[in-house]
């Protein structure tokens, strides 16, 4: 009965591949020869990608599974190797992107005794994980990797750590490939399992607001939910907006359609939370950054909040109703009892909001990040997937890059990670070939991660990196203009290189944008250009700032949508 | 308020700061496995909570270890508490038994100083608790006591004018009377 004999490392790729995985991203080294010599011998399937950091990998991987919906893998060594993979788990765990994370371990008998290259990395993750293991018996190995790839796909997604000594990847493994999951306290199963009552209260309360909104998030999206939550919006007539990582759940093209909500959303998506009575909160966290100030949010309004996580909660707002599971069954079960509701009125004030209150930007003084963005829009059709790094282009990405479908808007959120656009656009190509994939990064986040371009040529895959290069951190110059007399502190970037020459250099096409009447041309010929990644190089103007804005902890209602002409207090609240 | 306690023989001095929130008891069913413990620890300290006392034992089914945690915080953070520990994949269960209708004990270890004109006056002290006498020297005395957490003070405090050397306490553990969950 028994086939060939395995090592632990075979075992492994081979418990991987039956679990699903299709992709791997990883960089080498000593405690990691194992399983990397395996990719060899164990007849896998597992397609390996080197990146140039481990960083880098871990972002390809939350690109990929942001894409595609699919779990990928990331392959590291001990130490340094492990430890350069600390900001993507956390990024991964912060906006519950499923991945699953092998190290390299030192062999079990060093542990703790401060061995070459051994760092502690069950313990350093413990707090940026859903789960993580420290495998000490071979024989645990098939177990271990079934339990880590349902872990991080079912329930809420996560990244879990599988840490692997050496001596186990090396040494044989007879146990069978496929065991039994062990994990008694994990039950995710009861997400589907909603009482029908509390539906029905959800449906009542719906049935007695005038001025329902609904706030669809990223567990709408995990879930699923994006026709079910499009029956809700257009049978019951109910307005949505979304959060950052929701964009995309509900057609932000649609005519019920807010756009985002929170500190850089649409004035109409924040004015409709101050003046709802009633807000609808599918799949998301209520994150700081749309709530403003928790006290006075929605203080008016009954709050309802569907979540598959029971520890969200009232973690920040305490909810009028609640429902404790998948978005997909919630609304499809709600569904049942909805009718039309006579929000007519209340549409017609909100229709009023994106007339005075548009998202604009002015064509004169300069090349605008907003003006690149908004023409990208217009020749992709807003069909792109748009994967964006972290500051004012991510914000004025969100604002201009309209997301028609869910799975096409990649942004690291909770985290804010800097340095994740550019591999997550590498992982998402990889997953999506056949669709258009544009990086839009800044020129201080990408510089972070920028020898992924190597990774993106070996790759040869088409995708667009757009640079909106202003040689500046120009979300922090922000604050500083607003908030601290201008005082500019640590965000000159003088020194940038030539980015196009870089490109070049490392074998992309690059392309360059100086002025607005050159974006419509170089978008285009970068669109038709498909042997390899391309980067467009934006020189953009160099102090621009994004509006609307909520100062940190303000309330909504406190939204500016232009500078203030008094000096503005400091944000006490969140960052 | 602060509680001193001098002894006269060595200087020791154990303080006990007034409790600015209600002590809670939380009874935790987990695997038994390597790394739990960190978990849940880590739990409490992000969120502020103190932990006063933690017992972990195996747990009547094998492959499961009890802790039963007694922690001080602010009232609102222990809902958040109790539901990120159910959260950890090791946790079975999480139940706050601070309101339930329970069995609770614990258990202390108590060093006095004493010679042999007190002697007698402390194991008569000694004895309305019912406590045992582990350790009997010609200048010190260990002894026993269980019960509830209340008694155990009590009897600390009786016992604090013969000069307490050391002290050493197990926490409580609890169980719910009848057939509720622990």
């Amino acid at each position: 009965m028994n086939a060939e004999p395995r090592d632990g490392a075979q075992t492994l790729l081979k418990c991987l591949e039956a679990g699903g995985i299709e992709v791997m991203f990883g960089y080498s080294g000593g405690a990691a020869l194992p399983i990397f010599d395996a990719l060899e011998t164990a007849g896998t399937k597992i397609k390996f990608v080197l990146a140039r950091h481990e960083q880098g990998a871990t972002h390809m991987a939350d690109g990929y599974a942001r894409a595609t919906g699919k779990p990928a893998c990331v392959l590291v060594t001990s130490g340094p190797g492990a430890g350069n993979t600390i900001t993507g788990i956390m990024t991964a765990h912060m906006d519950s992107v499923p991945m699953v994370i092998i190290s390299g371990q030192q062999v079990t008998w060093m542990l703790g005794k401060d061995a070459f290259q051994e760092a502690d990395i069950f313990g350093i993750t413990m707090p940026i994980v859903k789960h993580s293991y420290l495998v000490k018996d071979a024989a645990d190995i098939p177990r271990v990797t079934k339990e880590a790839i349902y872990l991080a796909t079912s329930g809420r997604p996560g990244p879990v750590l599988i840490d692997m000594p050496k001596n186990i990847s090396q040494g044989p493994c007879d146990a069978p490939l496929d065991a039994e999951i062990d994990l008694p306290g994990y039950n995710p199963e009861k997400a589907y399992e909603i009482d029908s009552k509390d539906v029905e209260a959800v449906a009542a309360a719906l049935a007695k607001s005038e001025r329902p909104l609904i706030l669809a998030g990223h567990g709408a999206m995990l879930a699923h939910a994006g026709p079910e939550l499009k029956e809700l919006a257009e049978t019951a007539r109910i307005p949505v907006c979304n959060t950052l990582l929701g964009k995309g759940i509900f057609d932000e093209t649609h005519e019920l359609a807010l756009g985002m909500l929170g500190m850089h959303g649409t004035a109409y998506a924040n004015k409709a939370v101050c003046e709802a009575d009633l807000i609808f909160n599918i799949g998301s966290r209520f994150d700081d950054r749309i709530i403003g100030q928790p006290d006075k949010f929605g203080k008016n309004a009954t709050i309802i909040h569907v979540d598959i996580d029971p520890s969200e909660m009232g973690k920040m707002i305490q909810p009028d109703l609640k429902i404790v599971g998948d978005a997909k069954v919630v609304l499809a079960e709600l569904n049942k009892h909805i009718k039309a509701l006579p929000t007519e009125s209340w549409l017609a004030t909100l229709d009023g909001y994106k007339k005075r209150f548009p998202l604009s930007y002015k064509i004169q003084g300069g090349l605008k990040m907003q003006h690149v963005l908004d023409v990208w829009d217009r020749l992709t059709e807003s069909n792109s997937i748009v994967a964006t790094d972290v500051g004012q282009h991510q914000m004025w990405s969100a604002q201009f890059n309209k997301s028609k479908a869910p799975w096409n808007w990649i942004s690291s959120g909770g985290a804010g990670t800097m340095g994740f656009g550019f591999p997550a656009a590498i992982g998402a190509q990889l997953g999506r070939p056949d669709d258009v994939v544009i990086a839009v990064v800044g020129d201080g986040g990408f510089q972070m991660t920028l020898c992924e371009l190597a990774t993106a040529v070996l790759q040869k895959l088409p995708l667009k990196i757009l640079v909106l290069n202003n040689h500046f951190l120009g979300m922090v110059r922000q604050w500083q203009e607003l908030f601290f007399d201008n005082r500019t502190s640590g965000v000159d970037l003088e020194g940038n290189p030539d980015f196009v020459k870089l490109a070049e250099a490392y074998g992309a096409k690059g392309f360059q944008i100086k002025r607005p009447a050159d974006i419509e041309k170089v978008l285009t010929r970068a669109l038709e250009y498909t042997d390899g990644p391309c980067l467009i190089n934006c020189e953009v103007v160099k102090e621009d700032n994004v509006f609307p804005m909520i100062p940190a902890g303000a309330a909504l209602e406190d939204m500016i949508t232009e500078k203030p002409k008094h000096r503005m207090e400091k944000p006490t609240g969140s960052t | 308020m602060k509680n001193t306690i001098e002894t006269s023989d060595r200087p020791v001095t154990i303080t006990i700061p007034e409790p600015e929130y209600p002590l809670h008891t939380l009874s935790v069913l987990v695997n038994n496995k390597p790394g739990v413990l960190a978990r849940i620890a880590q739990v409490f300290s992000r969120r502020g909570y103190n932990i006063e006392s933690l017992v972990v034992s195996p747990a009547a089914e094998m492959d499961f270890s009890r802790m039963t945690i007694g922690a001080r915080g602010e009232e609102s953070g222990l809902d958040q508490i109790k539901a990120q520990c159910n959260k950890l994949i090791d946790v079975i269960s999480c139940y706050d038994h601070t309101d339930d209708a329970v069995v609770s004990k614990e258990l202390a270890l108590v060093k006095i100083s004493v010679g042999a004109s007190s002697r007698g006056e402390a194991l008569q002290i000694a004895e309305h608790f019912g406590c045992k006498t582990l350790d009997l020297a010609p200048e010190s005395l260990v002894f026993m006591v269980t019960g509830d957490s209340g008694k155990l003070d009590a009897m600390v405090g009786m016992m604090q004018k013969f000069g307490i050397v050391e002290l050493v306490r197990t926490g409580k553990v609890v169980m719910t009377r009848g057939n509720g969950l622990t």
